[in-house]
């Protein structure tokens, strides 16, 4: 399937295939302003399989919250049809209200308007401890659908 | 004093607690000279979960310092009771009190209080989370009775798993040099995972996780009895299972060595016989009274100090 090439905006590749959905809700992009192809199951020498996000005008994204759904995704910056950047992703020192505090007996349970901030503690398990409760979650796999906003 | 708020142990660097230790010994030895030092000073306390221990602690120290407290002992005689948010209690607190001291039975709940107000606030106990000043007081208590708080085996009993307590006590401790933990516990109450990755793990700290008690009694310097807290449980049949595993008695005692401190954050309900009250290494009752002194000097130290930020 061929999507056309754009003049500028951002190239979202190698996205885990099922995640594609995921990083277009949480990047907050509006999709009834900004041109997007979203492209699901392509096929990947790297993966088997791949979602693709192409955002045409838009540079300024949250690659935090990008690292943290999709660390393995690769990000291409385009200006005038040539990539000018790629940034490789990271798992984010510090989320905020990207992942929820599953510990009932954590304050965010019933403080509705404190943000919901995590502290990277183990890149290699993919764990976070919360900034109020120290609860560790890890957000491996499907584990962050459970515990994402 | 560097921090602005104490809500946690490691707020408090080992300098400092060595400065509120020898202040607290200066109050306990001449407290007649200290009876102004917070003249004209107000302290708020915010308890939203019974206490009398701490609270009367904490609002007997700024007495004894010459302040004044207002405040609450229960959620409902507050605002809260109509639905207002921990931050907007604690903006509105610090237009008239200069410092806040908060119990809260949600973890971290003091934290977001320190996040909107603008003086210093002081966490007296956070669900199962932390409770730093009783921490002031039990290390307050070995120091004084033991010499020093180096080279020792701590041993933790009952509810390592909800004992806030233990969490703060277990990470003050692990900055001092030759600390052995034992962790005596059912398994279902062991200490949390970010006690064992974040502070025993992460330190490389000597420690080990044990389910009986006899075994490991000679081998103590000091021994940390829990209670297990029916209030920290949603289960009341998990509770009624594990509350009566772990009780200190006479035959008990008679295994530790001569030294061994035993220490409790008290209330106990069971978990020490009364029979070990007359013990000499019973000391749970004068750990009470260097914690009215230790708030002293914290609070003192606090409302002097410089604000960060």
């Amino acid at each position: 399937m061929l999507v056309n090439t754009i003049q500028r905006g951002i190239v979202i590749d190698h996205i885990t295939a099922g995640r594609g959905a995921k990083i277009i809700e949480y990047l907050d992009i509006d999709t009834k302003v900004n041109t997007v192809a979203f492209i699901m199951n392509a096929s990947s020498k790297r993966h088997g399989r791949k979602d693709i996000v192409k955002i045409e005008n838009v540079i300024d994204i949250d690659m935090a919250v990008l690292g943290l759904i999709d660390h393995q995704a690769t990000v291409n910056i385009i200006e005038n049809g040539k990539i000018v950047r790629k940034i490789n992703l990271q798992l984010p020192d510090k989320v905020m209200n990207v992942i929820r505090c599953r510990n009932p007996r954590c304050v965010t349970s019933i403080e509705t308007n404190a943000p919901h901030i995590f502290h990277l503690i183990d890149e290699e398990a993919k764990e976070y401890r919360c900034e109020y409760c120290d609860d560790i979650v890890s957000v491996k796999g499907g584990l962050l659908d459970e515990i994402m906003h | 004093m560097e921090s602005k708020n104490l809500l946690e142990p490691m707020d408090l660097t080992v300098e400092e607690l060595e400065e509120l230790f020898d202040l607290a010994e200066k109050i306990m030895e001449a407290p007649e000279k200290y009876t102004e030092a917070c003249k004209g000073k107000l302290m708020a306390t915010l308890f939203y979960e019974p206490s009398t221990r701490t609270r009367f602690s904490f609002e007997a120290a700024m007495l004894r310092l010459g302040g004044q407290n207002i405040g609450f002992s229960e959620a409902g005689s507050s605002s809260v009771a109509k639905g207002e948010s921990i931050a907007d209690t604690a903006s509105t607190v610090s237009c008239y009190a200069d410092l806040i001291v908060m119990r809260h039975p949600k973890e971290g709940a003091p934290r977001v209080a320190a996040n909107s107000a603008r003086v210093p606030v002081i966490n007296a106990g956070d669900g199962g989370h932390q409770h730093p000043t009783q921490t002031l007081t039990d290390l307050m208590t070995i120091r004084s009775l033991r010499g020093s708080l180096t080279h020792m085996t701590v041993g933790l009993c009952g509810d390592l798993k909800f004992g806030r307590t233990v969490h703060s006590l277990i990470k003050a401790l692990s900055r001092y040099e030759g600390v052995r933990f034992v962790l005596i516990s059912p398994e279902e109450l062991r200490v949390p995972d970010y006690v064992r990755k974040e502070i025993l793990d992460k330190k490389g700290l000597d420690y080990r996780e044990v389910e009986q008690m006899d075994e490991v009694l000679p081998e103590l310097d000091v021994l940390y009895m829990t209670r297990v807290q029916k209030e920290r449980f949603f289960n009341e049949e998990d509770y009624i299972r594990l509350k009566d595993r772990f009780i200190l008695d006479e035959e008990k005692m008679a295994l530790a060595g001569e030294k061994m401190m035993v220490l409790h954050p008290l209330p106990r309900v069971n978990e020490i016989a009364v029979e070990v009250d007359k013990d000499p290494r019973a000391l749970y009752f004068e750990q009470a009274r260097y914690g009215m002194y230790i708030r002293m000097a914290l609070i003192m130290t606090m409302l002097q100090g410089k604000r960060r930020g």
